[in-house]
């Protein structure tokens, strides 16, 4: 593949293919716990979006530049944490001085954002897998968005499935976890279509 | 090995200091609000203060005390206030403590609110004359196996005025595995005349972080902070009879409100129903007896739902609901004051209706 689309594939298989949550199950706590609504499960995907697709070429240039000249490779997990840390908190100021509308629709979901485990996990598949400063653009973009429509996708069934008769020992989270494993497989279907690691 | 340890070490400083220099710029200028002015009351009040704080929080620190049972964490919904003029839109974790009604009048829940522009609210008048208090413990006694007396003396404002039946709010410092200040609600157990002096009566409850605390680590002489007094629940002046019920540390503000009665020379008929379940859990039954004679018209049924055999007791048996039906034949006349568990004030709110009480005369205080 030619260096100028790989980007582009990297973006689609990021979404489909290589689904963040329901290929490696990154993310799943707030996914399981937020996605009962629609519109707060859009809420904090878009968030979750917004994060990953800045703060993985963020991490990109500070281990590039600062980890990777002084050999400090196995740094990396606590520096992409303050990294992403500093930046969720600077946002959500930002957000709150100068975007009322987007404070109340992304504000409360910021701060839980911190410690979502698909955001770090983006930022250390990008190191591993040697991505370059544009990849990781697209690779954080694509992830997000996949992540986003994999939390959509569960509200809205989770939705559907106030009026199904659920056996008492899966209600709430056992339910939710056997259908991601549904989704997931359906999600597999994709995979002939692009292949990029 | 030195030099590179160094160097990691130094790179980590250097990333951190560069993020925390980030934080305090942005803090500086995007996290800054600058003076915000707030107009309480149309105008009867006016505050200058430093904007981007919970409303909460700004009001506590100008020497204006909303009642608030968590401390503001948001996850107790007491604290509303109604900002008539430029309050912003609702945020998600106000939205479950605000009904429709409320939503149409602008009331918010102050500590998740942020005052960031000028702003105009209502604060009930009563607010006023919340004071927050330092006091010193000067005495501590038993009542029952697991409720205590903790009586406070005023020393910073010397002087509370409270009505018989309001509540203080007690704040806990930081103790033991408690590593936050928190605060709770109590009821003031001394009479309304007794203004250098605040009496409480406090149930242990088990890991409860403020009766743990008064229970295993208050001790005689101990500086205790309040702020109060609150409530709606207290003595209506008038003359009708009077039904007081309670059930366990819910002795305390029905002892005030009788207290005060007795102070003014009261010729009002009052009957106070007190539920147990045996003797050991009854206490001040000698004062109240002896209240009997100071007050014309005052009876104490004690009453015990399960007494046990060695209780020799002789007095009225059975759930305190149905105690009362016993003893009153007729409601119509009188005002009732409730306090206990939300179970019991339910439970007897029914029975009084159905007794004749009306229900804007029943006030209650749920615990």
């Amino acid at each position: 593949m030619s260096d100028t689309l790989f980007p582009i594939a990297i973006f689609f298989a990021s979404i489909f293919t290589g689904n963040i949550l329901l290929t490696n199950y990154l993310g799943m706590c707030s996914f399981l716990a937020v996605s009962k609504e629609l519109e707060t499960s859009a809420g904090l995907g878009i968030a979750v979006t917004f994060v990953l697709t800045v703060t993985t070429p963020l991490n990109w240039l500070v281990y590039k530049f600062l980890l990777v000249p002084f050999g400090l490779e196995y740094l990396r997990f606590i520096v992409f944490i303050i990294v992403i840390a500093a930046f969720v908190q600077l946002i959500e100021m930002a957000i709150e001085r100068y975007s009322e509308g987007l404070y109340y629709a992304l504000g409360i979901f910021l701060p839980l954002i911190t410690v979502n485990c698909a955001i770090l996990g983006a930022s250390l598949f990008m190191v591993i897998r040697e991505y370059n400063f544009v990849s990781s653009i697209f690779f954080g973009l694509g992830s997000g968005l996949g992540w986003f429509i994999a939390i959509v996708a569960m509200a809205g069934i989770r939705q559907k499935l106030r009026t199904a008769k659920v056996p008492p020992g899966l209600e709430g989270a056992g339910i939710t976890l056997v259908i991601a494993g549904f989704m997931a497989m359906a999600f597999m279907g994709f995979s002939g279509m692009i292949a990029v690691s | 090995m030195i030099v590179t340890l160094l160097i990691s070490i130094g790179i980590i400083s250097l990333i951190a200091v560069f993020l925390a220099l980030l934080m305090v710029i942005a803090d500086a200028t995007i996290g800054n609000y600058g003076q915000v002015q707030i107009s309480i009351n149309d105008g009867a009040k006016q505050l200058q203060v430093q904007g981007g704080q919970p409303l909460l929080k700004t009001l506590n620190q100008e020497g204006i005390f909303i009642p608030s049972a968590c401390g503001g964490r948001g996850s107790c919904g007491l604290c509303k206030v109604q900002v008539v003029e430029g309050g912003q839109a609702y945020l998600p974790t106000e939205l479950p403590w605000i009904s429709e009604e409320e939503r149409k009048s602008n009331v918010r829940l102050s500590c998740q609110y942020k005052v960031k522009s000028d702003i105009a609210i209502l604060v009930p008048e009563e607010l006023f004359l919340v004071r927050q208090f330092d006091t010193i413990v000067e005495s501590i006694k038993d009542l029952t196996h697991d409720i205590k007396e903790v009586r406070l003396k005023l020393i910073d404002p010397p002087q509370i005025d409270a009505k018989a039946g309001q509540f203080i709010q007690f704040v806990v410092p930081e103790y033991g595995d408690v590593d936050e200040s928190v605060y709770r609600a109590y009821s003031m157990a001394s009479a309304p005349s007794d203004n250098k002096h605040i009496e409480l009566e406090i149930r242990l409850v088990p890991n409860g972080i403020c009766t743990t605390y008064v229970h295993n680590y208050l001790k005689v002489g101990d500086k205790v902070t309040v702020n109060g007094p609150y409530g709606d629940f207290y003595l209506r002046d008038n003359d009708h009879d009077i039904i007081c019920i309670a059930g366990g540390s819910g002795m305390a503000p029905i002892k005030s409100i009788l207290l005060d009665l007795a102070e003014k020379g009261s010729q009002r008929k009052a009957t106070y129903f007190f539920g147990a379940r045996s003797k050991r859990d009854l206490f001040l039954v000698d004062e109240m007896k002896q209240l009997e004679s100071k007050l014309a018209g005052f009876t104490f049924v004690p009453a015990l739902s399960e007494p046990s055999p060695e209780d020799n007791w002789e007095g009225q048996i059975g759930l305190i609901t149905e105690v009362v039906k016993r003893n009153i034949l007729d409601g119509s006349n009188s005002d009732a004051y409730l306090c206990g568990s939300p179970g019991m004030i339910d439970a007897c709110i029914k029975v009084l209706q159905e007794l004749g009480v009306p229900q804007e005369r029943i006030y209650y205080d749920k615990f």
